[in-house]
């Protein structure tokens, strides 16, 4: 079993700003360890002579030529806004600065 | 407001480790995952596309100019090119990117181990080592509205305009700078500068700092001397020093922070790890964001983008296609222009050395076009609070010298010509006939002048004829007044001693 925490869970749970209750992070702990392990699994399949990768299909230098396309009008991109000033995103109070 | 120590005992007391992020504006067409227009103004949100904005089902492509910029920075910075590098997801939640993660790279950045070598004002030399640079996506403008009024409830939000988010950067990370000691100030703006130059030199970005286009995080950290032969201490928190735009603001910032430090220190107390706001008016930073949970990023590999491998071939392209490195553009210069190192420090401290090589170009000496640069027109430039290269053009520039080389002009009269050019009046001949600026080269209209004052002067006149020479000046001052100095004051001098014998006792 992995050793995954209810701490490790309170933390990832904050980071996603997702709200859990205690019944939440308990049965979260228990189905999270459950995941790595399965990870683990594989893990040990995967022999050294088997590179990491972050694709199944090797394709590689996809690149889009630097010409300007079709752009969106503001009123299209506020059409899904929750609020806007007519021009631009209105958003709540915002604790904290750019990263 | 802050408790700061001498600076000069804190440098006895402390060793300053130095670490910098720069982030430049790539002037691509487009922006790094999406074919917007990588325009920054404008009205709000028109610049975008569904892939800045995140949508649904929308996806990203990398701009291929983006990447050959980015290799052609990289390898400028003397790095290795990364046979693969990786785009990845940097995770946080704040309004200036729609995604809620910004798409940058990790641990496979493009170009890395590389160093740039800075000159210091003091004409030291120093290499600053290059830990990485990689490429990522700018976030959009937030414009923060109420708060301020004190009315807190309900009244406080924030606008935002995405139009920035997605323009290319490419960040270079410094690895850790030790040995600039008292120079460390003067090292962070050289450093900047020299990035500015390469990106310049490039033509890669427009790298305007009060733009945004080149930002600079400077990192900085105190270590405490220990006496010789005793093992040295462990370095110190640190903290990093945003909001700089401006050179003149970096170099400020870090002698700033070195102080603040080494007070707190000295009294004591700890650094917080922190973020920390410059603010050019008051010249002091403030503490802002403590490095905490929301530094979390939780990268992992981009799902959406694939792996982006240059071949050898476009490397070696690309390399040899490289503008000369600006020190070596410097050695060279300087040789050329046959500059002490004090007039070559001084022009290159002024950052008009372009603009001296463009006047140069177009047809000036090289020390008349850095006695003008380096004078009188960042004299004015100061005065006004304006960047010199916006007052006049190197064209101007040399043909103003052009006039006083012809005897058009004094250095006199080519001080109110150059005025009357930075007024708007014209070039400088159009100037010159404007305001009927021309050099008096009649010898008849002189001789006359100079009769006239020789004659109302005649206690000078016998000690000009008794061979006291130096009793000239005051006839020659005369002279000029009656020409109103549009007069060669050598020519005037030489005529003056003429007249003197040949005048009727």
């Amino acid at each position: 079993m992995s050793e995954i925490t209810q701490e490790q869970v309170t933390h990832l749970a904050n980071l996603a700003r997702i709200a859990l209750t205690p019944e939440e992070i308990v049965s979260l702990t228990s189905e999270l360890g459950s995941i790595m392990d399965h990870v683990a699994t594989v893990t040990e399949v995967a022999t050294p002579d088997v590179p990491a990768t972050s694709h199944p299909i090797p394709l590689q230098n996809v690149f889009r030529d630097d010409v300007v396309g079709q752009t969106l009008t503001a009123e299209e991109a506020l059409a899904g806004a929750p609020d806007h000033d007519g021009s631009r995103f209105r958003v709540t109070a915002i604790l904290g600065e750019e990263q | 407001m802050a408790k700061l120590m001498d600076y000069d005992r804190a440098l006895e007391l402390f060793e300053p480790v130095l670490g910098f992020e720069v982030h430049i504006e790539l002037s691509t067409k487009t922006k790094m995952f999406s074919d917007a227009p990588n325009y920054f103004g404008g009205e709000p949100n028109t610049n975008i596309t569904p892939v800045d904005l995140g949508l649904p089902g929308s996806l990203p492509v990398v701009n291929g100019q983006a990447v050959r910029y980015a290799i052609s920075l990289g390898l400028a910075l003397g790095c290795s090119i990364a046979p693969t590098s990786r785009f990845a997801r940097k995770n946080y939640f704040y309004p200036d990117l729609a995604k809620n993660y910004q798409i940058s790279q990790s641990d496979e950045p493009i170009a890395f181990a590389g160093s740039v070598e800075v000159e210091l004002p003091n004409g030291r030399l120093f290499t600053v080592p290059i830990e990485r640079a990689h490429m990522e996506e700018d976030a959009g403008k937030l414009t923060h509205v109420g708060g301020a009024t004190g009315r807190i409830q309900g009244a406080e939000y924030s606008l935002v305009d995405y139009n920035r988010a997605g323009v290319p950067l490419v960040e270079i990370v410094t690895d850790i700078i030790y040995g600039a000691e008292a120079d460390a100030p003067e090292l962070a703006k050289a450093y900047v500068s020299t990035i500015r130059d390469i990106v310049v030199g490039l033509g890669i970005s427009e790298a305007r700092m009060e733009r945004g286009n080149l930002r600079c995080d400077a990192n900085i950290s105190l270590r405490r001397r220990t006496p010789e032969g005793e093992p040295p201490a462990p370095l110190g928190t640190r903290t990093e020093t945003k909001n700089v735009n401006s050179l003149r603001s970096v170099e400020r910032a870090i002698r700033y922070e070195i102080q603040r430090q080494a007070a707190i220190l000295d009294d004591g107390g700890t650094i917080t790890q922190e973020t920390r706001h410059w603010h050019e008016d008051t010249g002091q930073t403030s503490a802002g964001r403590p490095k905490s949970d929301a530094d979390d990023y939780r990268y992992f590999p981009e799902p959406d983008l694939l792996p982006v491998v240059p071949s050898p071939e476009l490397i070696e392209e690309l390399r040899a296609a490289l503008p000369e490195a600006p020190a070596i553009r410097r050695r060279r210069l300087k040789t050329e222009w046959n500059f002490t190192d004090l007039e070559f420090q001084d022009l290159t401290n002024s950052g008009l050395v372009n603009e001296v090589i463009d006047t140069v170009a177009a047809g000036a000496s090289p020390a008349s076009a850095r006695k003008w640069w380096t004078g009188e027109i960042a004299r004015t430039a100061n005065a006004q609070g304006v960047d010199a290269t916006t007052l006049v053009t190197p064209l101007q520039v040399a043909q103003l010298v052009a006039l006083v080389d012809a005897g058009t002009l004094t250095d006199r009269l080519a001080r109110q010509v150059l005025e009357g050019v930075i007024a708007g009046e014209g070039t400088p001949q159009q100037v010159v006939d404007a305001r009927g600026l021309a050099v008096v080269s009649d010898d008849g209209a002189l001789i006359a002048a100079i009769d006239e004052a020789l004659q109302s002067q005649p206690d000078v006149l016998a000690k000009i004829r008794d061979g006291k020479v130096q009793a000239a000046g005051a006839v020659i001052g005369a002279v000029m007044k009656a020409m109103k100095g549009q007069a060669d004051a050598a020519r005037v001098r030489e005529l003056v001693l003429e007249r003197a014998t040949a005048l009727p006792e």
